[in-house]
């Protein structure tokens, strides 16, 4: 007897439909209001105080990205170096820096002076040093810098850990058995395999920290949303500004998962 | 001599538990050893320790009379350095249970990254050598491929091309095909007894039983960490004279 399909396409076509229709009506309303003043988007679009938060946001995005991996680093070494009271270290510190909001450590950053009002390097007990007042030093873009990196920081090391981990003890040993030393079984075996789960998963972290860094605006850090705040703090076009501001993030997010998908494939 | 080892006097404790309670051994160049024993019983620890992938606790091992992992110096043996310990461990190659392929490598380039990296050879004659040796385990057809790609089987079979292809004086399998489905057993067993018939010194731990019979030219029975019983294979294997032996052989025959 032959064997018929069930007929599942109809349903399919219906419920897709559907589902077009509406979004089509949701984008037409939003498009289409009176209040979405599509003349000032494209004012401010690429008006100077806008793209040099654009160039802020970008800015803070890396240098997070790079610092956060130092420290990452850092503290994965820390966990795997067998010293308890540097794997304590480690264990503290992602406690602390996982566990509080980042806008709380921001703001606190950005208010360090009023802990510490003199900051610098010196050596205690003489008058060898240099030393700042905190207010001076302490600008909302390096506590902004400051508090994204130091968080960051946290989630890198475990990824980074995740990665080592990851690569099974099966392959030192082998690496041992061709001759090579711990330090060449690190290099030629461990490292490039680890770089291989953590890659796709710093493209996450690139993300995630793109969008992360609008927190700054709180502390006035100078990005793209601290920017947008400050035009429509003077012409009340709150809306305009905040879709201006979300098609810039959404621009670079794309642009990001573009090269993330890239990234990905050249290593497979 | 080359392909000579002997272990004397080895011991190893893990976390106060004992694993290995004095091991000698002397394997003569081109022997077989074949290790067989309950599950627990050393069989492991007794290889790692051999090739120094564990620090024993007391005892020695010496591949072609070079003692490993210590160095004599004014007249007392100090621990080798990372450096001369890899020296000495090029005298061994070792074949794992679970291949332990270098799993971002191809077949052919998990071969030729000894010989090019750590012995600093040409890497075109490496080349044309290491497609030479996966020819002989009959894999020259899937040089290029990841090991993901490759059976268990073939995997095992690149996995002894690449201990063969730093040259060893002595060879070391942990349970080459424990890990292998039924059918796939043969193809790395006739690797190994080709190997054997060309005078490589060979230390298998093993479950296979017809293949120490064929292949073995002695048979060390291994239980709660000392040698209970040595001597040659199918005397050993055909009529034990402990009774361990013979309880654990009429278990896996
Ligand atoms: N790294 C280790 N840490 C703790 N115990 C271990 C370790 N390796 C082996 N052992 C223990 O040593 C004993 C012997 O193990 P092993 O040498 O693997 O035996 P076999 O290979 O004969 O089955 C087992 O009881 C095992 O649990
Ligand atoms: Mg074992």
């Amino acid at each position: 007897m032959a064997i018929a399909p069930r007929r599942r396409l109809g349903s399919r076509w219906g419920l897709g439909a559907l589902l077009l229709a509406l979004t089509a009506w949701l984008c037409w309303t939003v498009v289409t209001s009176p209040n979405l003043e599509w003349e000032v988007i494209g004012s401010y679009l690429f008006a100077e105080p806008v793209l040099s938060g654009v160039g802020v946001t970008l800015l803070l995005t890396v240098a997070t990205l790079v610092l956060g991996l130092l420290i990452g680093m850092l503290l994965a070494l820390m966990r795997q170096s067998g010293n308890p009271v540097l794997s304590a270290a480690y264990a503290a510190y992602i406690w602390f820096f996982r566990g509080t909001p980042l806008l709380v450590q921001l703001v606190f950053w950005f208010n360090l002076a009023l802990l510490f009002p003199r900051i610098g390097i010196g050596i205690p007990g003489t008058s060898l040093g240099w030393y700042g007042e905190a207010n001076n030093l302490i600008t909302p873009f390096v506590a902004a810098l400051f508090g994204l990196a130091l968080h960051e920081g946290a989630y890198m090391a475990e990824i980074i850990r995740g990665g080592f981990l990851a690569v099974p003890r099966g392959q030192v040993d082998a690496a041992l058995m061709i001759g090579m030393t711990p330090g060449q079984a690190a290099r030629r075996i461990v490292v490039p395999q680890a770089v291989r789960v953590i890659l796709p998963a710093l493209g996450n972290q690139f993300i995630l920290i793109l969008k992360g860094t609008s927190m700054v605006s709180v502390i006035g850090g100078g990005d793209l949303l601290t920017r947008a705040q400050q035009i429509y703090g003077q012409n009340y076009q709150v809306i305009a500004l905040l879709v201006v501001a979300s098609l810039w993030y959404l621009a670079l997010v794309s642009l990001a998962s573009i090269g993330q998908h890239y990234l990905e494939r050249s290593l497979r | 001599m080359k392909g000579a080892l002997s272990v004397r006097g080895l011991h190893k404790s893990y976390g106060g538990t004992p694993v290995l309670r004095g091991v000698d051994l002397d394997v003569a160049p081109g022997e077989v050893v074949c290790f067989l024993g309950p599950s627990g019983g050393g069989k492991s620890t007794l290889l790692r320790c051999v090739a120094h992938l564990e620090q024993p606790d007391a005892g020695l091992v010496a591949v072609d009379d070079e003692v490993v992992g210590y160095e004599p110096r004014a007249g007392r043996l100090v621990e080798s350095s990372p450096k001369r310990l890899a020296m000495t461990r090029r005298r061994m190659g070792m074949v794992f249970q679970q291949f332990n392929l270098f799993a971002h490598l191809t077949a052919l380039e998990n071969v030729m990254l000894g010989p090019v990296t750590v012995l600093r050879r040409d890497r075109e004659a490496v080349r044309e050598r290491s497609m030479e040796l996966l020819g002989r385990v009959g894999l020259a057809a899937h040089a290029g491929k990841r090991p993901a790609q490759l059976s268990g089987g073939q995997q095992q079979r690149v996995a002894i091309a690449r201990a063969l292809a730093m040259d060893p004086s002595v060879l070391l399998f942990d349970e080459p095909t424990s890990a292998l489905d039924p059918e796939l057993v043969g193809e790395v067993l006739g690797v190994m007894r080709d190997l054997a018939g060309q005078g490589m010194t060979m230390l298998v731990v093993t479950h296979e039983v017809g293949f120490a019979v064929e292949v073995g030219d002695t048979v060390v029975f291994l239980d709660g960490g000392v040698i209970e019983e040595q001597g040659p294979a199918k005397q050993v294997l055909r009529s034990p004279a402990s009774e361990r032996t013979a309880a654990f052989l009429a278990h896996v025959l």
